[in-house]
């Protein structure tokens, strides 16, 4: 076997985190459209992302639709769900008062679960990498093309985000009810749609964050609350309310856990990625790139 | 909720200290007493963290971590130095007040989301600790040999158990149901409409918060030890954070703004989650979330709003 | 609001379907015998106590159809602890109390059997645990077992044993560990440890990993830089899966992997995507029936097993449901010599010897309420995507 030298593991370690830390990234991305609009925090973000994955075996796996399809079947699917969620669990909720709301998310995030469990049992399903399993080595690190995807699929969300926040009347109404609700109600932009539409984005998103990271690691039911739990980290620690932020705390946090586990000790790594979060939080308590005046109007 | 009401108070306790002879003579309920001690052991916390959450309005998904630290020292001290248990407990309320302190300090100057997340990365630490410290917790097989609780040398089993832990939650109901009575209360409910206005007025504001946020810490290291010696059984996974966010559903499911709800929602969640839900088999997850959130749509004051709601109802009727 | 209401119809009719779910009562003339089983059918250790439970409710079936246990039907109550020790202790209570069954199988997980051993010892209660931990069956104060406490999975020092047992016979000497943070790798990481110098091996790096971590690069990546000779992993779950592909596109050739025997299902070897070739692990006999050899003792119960519960459930076997299997079956050969006296359960297990069961032949003896030796495990390797005999 050849050896590895330490410039080859600590470029595995980056390569490694920041795979990791853009899907955290792409999880607290979904955090923070449903969080600008209606200051919840979803934890059921996490189930979008478990139910990505699962529809995706079952269209592409199991029925044999082709990549391109099933991959648009699934976010679709999922984005019904998150529509279904804020009509059934997040609307009819006659006085919400914040703690209510989040309870509600978490109600849903069991209901999802146990409905995932229901349909797919409990074993892990895998999918297809999308161009094949045959690793890359890059200067004495090692990548899968996957991890590639993953990191593309982030840009490509990215990207396609910033574009409609700033080019689409949508998206400006979106971004409008972010900074005042009220404010954007009395001009005329219907806030309940509003809602809808973040819930729905964050699906969407979730569901694109569950394809894609399914033939790394696999995908069974309960995984979302894990996920969640990261991704909510990570928003938290860039900020919330900020896009930046929200890829900023999802790399980093994935780039502690790697150099963490590969450098200290594997047991303590999500320790010290909280550990840091909570360094950060002390010095500055709304995040990295967390606005002081926005968290201000924000009741929560 | 605010005027002092014994009669309510009396008619509770008595229901509580007559159930396990009720339910002793119902087959189809003899095990209830049983399921009761958690719910009761559960109730303590929660009397705490509705204080710190209904009336302080501070969020903690970290509570699962004191009652871990209480039942570990509890735990350790009686098992490992031989310490009496007693002592123990008391000893680890302490501590985990301490402990407290020390945490809430900077998080408690965090705001809404950011401290629900830095009380969530406590209790995840606590809790990575607990699994890797073999050495002192037998790590994620858990630790046994804690011994059983007696008074004079009367040995506590299950029935006398029943009546130690909910006796404590009585006066834990009591003390806190004062504390809201008195100026402090007053305080307290002023930093929840506004810490601005409260500051204005005089009150203590980061002062205040740390002392609730040290009490029910305290609350929950004494159910922990309660739980510790009644189930001569600890592991790491009891305190995850899946049990904080119980915690947080059975006070929002009593109702956030009342003590007493806090005491129901234990109950409620207690008794659906190791006893009623459990014909659904694999369902019960999915059956969970849908009561979880037809109590949120239809009652978002919780269990313990209801009698207001038929109030303000009938008010309403012409 | 219109579709909020059809929600909530809907969610009643389920609740109240759930309600109607009463157990069917075996119609038979004699009184039915009741055994308690408490299995971690969801939540985090389901893949113990889900086959668990498939396999008890199989094979009960099958010995009803049968006609029973000298003619007496045969009752399994199986409650879900979800993993959770509170759970846990109160499903056994009320096993005993108010179903007042003969005796309890399970619980899945080592922590939560630990947790009731007060429980069956004060209401003395036969129990067989189906995890795998010796602390089940020692207690450490006095060194022998506890009187009510049988369990029927081999310990981790077993399967420990199978694996540095093939690691000198290979000539390795240097390894690396890894395993996850749950119960079941912290007690593999604990035997290999604590055995490694009995076999005279160095471990050079001890590494852990989350359940639900989506990778395991980084600590691969350490144990690359360490140069092992082999490398043992101790998890359950969908990272054992992973692991192996990380370990693939590591190109850490040269390094041989072994797994635990929780690795023990096909189904795994399929995910893995190729990974898994050349991988040894310590299995029972009821995981590569067909692979042993006719005059094998367990090989006709082990081969009846793997048809039936394929056949009836449509996957493969895991490692675990023949736990649940030797348990049910130990508690029914009791039964039909004692019938339905706890007492007369505890000993009568306690004497048997020549047990035949899926994961070895049983002798248990007052010192031993295991009752497993080192021929409980086969060392098998990845061959062309199916088990092989490893040699």
């Amino acid at each position: 076997m050849e050896q590895i030298s330490l410039s080859g593991q600590l470029l595995q370690y980056l390569i490694t985190g920041i795979t990791i830390g853009s899907l955290y990234a792409m999880v607290a991305i979904g955090f923070n459209i449903i969080y600008d609009v209606t200051e919840i925090i979803n934890f059921a973000q996490g189930e979008f992302v478990a139910l990505g994955g699962l529809t995706m075996a079952s269209l592409n796996v199991t029925l044999g639709i082709p990549l391109v399809f099933a991959f648009c079947g699934t976010v679709v699917f999922v984005t019904l769900i998150g529509l279904l969620m804020d009509r059934l669990a997040i609307r009819p909720i006659r006085q919400p008062s914040v703690v209510t709301l989040i309870i509600a998310t978490i109600a849903v995030s069991f209901i999802l679960r146990g409905a995932a469990m229901y349909f797919w049992g409990k074993d892990p399903y895998d999918l297809p990498p999308f161009s094949g399993r045959t690793p890359i080595n890059i200067l004495g690190g090692v990548i899968q093309p996957q991890y590639l995807w993953v990191i593309a699929f982030l840009v490509i969300v990215v990207v396609l985000l910033s574009f409609f926040f700033d080019r689409t009347i949508a998206g400006k109404a979106m971004r409008a009810c972010a900074d005042n609700t009220d404010a954007a109600s009395l001009v005329g932009i219907n806030v309940n749609r509003m809602v809808l539409m973040s819930f729905a984005l964050s699906a969407a998103i979730g569901a694109v964050a569950g394809i894609i990271i399914t033939p790394i690691s696999l995908m069974e039911y309960d995984r979302g609350a894990m996920l969640a739990v990261k991704g909510f980290s990570a928003v938290i620690l860039g900020g919330l309310g900020s896009f930046p932020g929200a890829i900023l705390g999802g790399l980093i946090l994935g780039l502690i856990e790697s150099f963490g586990a590969g450098l200290i000790s594997s047991g303590y790594k999500d320790a010290f990625a909280l550990l840091v979060l909570l360094g950060v939080l002390f010095f500055k308590p709304s995040g990295i790139l967390g606005n002081v005046e926005i968290s201000k109007i924000k009741r929560f | 909720m605010l005027r002092y009401r014994k009669y309510p108070v009396l008619i509770v306790s008595l229901i509580i200290a007559f159930f396990p002879w009720v339910a002793a003579h119902v087959p189809a309920i003899d095990h209830y007493p049983d399921i009761m001690i958690f719910a009761g052991i559960y109730a303590i916390i929660t009397i705490g963290l509705s204080l710190l959450m209904g009336y302080t309005g501070q969020i903690s998904l970290g509570h699962a971590a004191f009652y871990g630290i209480g039942a570990y020292a509890s735990a350790i001290f009686t098992s490992r130095y031989g310490w009496n248990p007693w002592l123990s407990m008391l000893l680890g309320t302490v501590l985990t007040s301490l402990i407290a302190i020390v945490v809430g300090g900077p998080a408690l100057k965090l705001k809404g989301h950011y401290l629900a997340m830095a009380t969530l990365a406590f209790g995840i630490i606590v809790f990575i600790i607990f699994n890797e410290e073999a050495g002192f917790t037998g790590g994620p097989d858990g630790m046994t040999g804690i011994p059983g609780l007696s008074i004079f040398g009367f040995k506590l089993n299950a029935e006398r158990y029943y009546y130690l832990v909910w006796g404590i939650a009585l006066l834990v109901f009591l003390f806190t149901t004062n504390i809201i009575q008195s100026s402090a209360g007053r305080a307290l409910r002023a930093i929840h409409s506004s810490e601005a206005a409260a500051m204005a007025m005089g009150v203590n504001v980061p002062g205040c918060k740390i002392v609730v946020f040290a009490y029910s810490a305290g609350l929950a290291s004494l159910a922990g030890s309660l739980y510790a010696h009644y189930m001569n059984f600890l592991n790491p996974s009891t305190f995850d954070i899946f049990f904080g966010i119980k915690l947080l559903i059975m006070i929002s499911l009593g109702g956030i703004h009342y003590i007493w709800g806090a005491v129901i929602g234990a109950v409620i969640v207690t008794f659906l989650s190791y006893e009623w839900l459990h014909y659904f088999e694999e369902l019960e997850i999915l059956v969970y979330g849908l009561i979880l959130l037809m109590i949120t749509v239809f009652l978002p004051q919780g269990l313990a709003g209801i009698p207001e709601m038929i109030k303000n109802r009938f008010k309403a009727a012409p | 609001m219109r579709l909020s209401k059809l929600f909530i119809v809907v969610s009643i009719c389920l609740i109240g379907s759930g309600w109607a779910m009463t157990p069917a009562i075996a119609a038979g003339e004699k009184e039915a015998y009741k055994v308690g089983a408490v299995f971690s059918v969801t939540g985090r250790a389901s893949f113990l106590g889900d086959p668990e439970k498939k396999t008890v409710e199989m094979v009960a079936e099958e010995i009803n159809k049968a006609g029973g246990i000298n003619g007496h039907p045969l009752e399994v109550i199986v409650y879900d602890d979800e993993g959770d020790a509170t759970k846990c202790n109160l499903a056994v209570k009320k096993l005993i109390t108010k179903d007042k069954v003969c005796a309890v199988m399970g619980p899945s997980v080592s922590g939560n059997s630990i947790a009731v051993i007060p429980v069956v010892e004060e209401n003395e209660v036969p129990l067989v645990s189906c995890a795998a931990s010796y602390k089940i069956v020692t207690n450490e104060e006095t060194g022998k077992p506890f009187k009510w406490v049988f369990k029927t999975p081999q310990s981790d020092s077993l399967a420990v044993d199978s694996i540095y047992t093939h690691m000198k016979k290979k000539g390795i000497s240097k390894i690396a560990i890894l395993s996850d943070t749950t119960g079941y790798g912290a007690s593999g990481r604990e035997e290999l440890v604590r055995m490694a110098k009995d076999f005279g091996l160095e471990i050079v790096a001890d590494e852990t990993y989350g359940p639900k971590d989506t990778d395991m690069m980084a600590q691969l990546t350490k144990i690359k830089g360490k140069a092992p000779q082999a490398v043992v992993n101790w998890s359950i779950g969908p990272t054992q899966v992973t692991i192996l592909r990380n370990f693939k596109d590591l190109a850490m050739t040269g390094i041989i992997f072994y797994q635990s025997h929780g690795f023990g299902s096909r189904e795994n070897i399929k995910l893995a995507a190729g990974a898994a070739e050349g991988v040894f692990c310590p299995l029972g006999a009821c995981n590569i029936a067909e692979l042993l050899p006719d005059t094998h003792p367990q090989k006709a119960v082990a081969m009846q097993y793997m048809n039936s519960y394929a056949a009836k459930y449509k996957e493969p076997l895991s490692s675990f449901g023949g736990h649940g299997w030797d348990a049910l079956y130990l508690v029914v050969d009791a039964l039909k010599a004692v019938g339905c006296d706890k007492a007369a359960i505890r000993d009568h297990i306690e004497k048997r010897k020549g047990f035949v069961g899926q994961h070895g032949v049983f002798n248990f003896s007052p010192d031993d309420h295991n009752g497993l030796g080192n021929d409980a495990f086969s060392m098998v390797v990845v061959k062309d995507g199916d088990w092989a005999l490893a040699d």
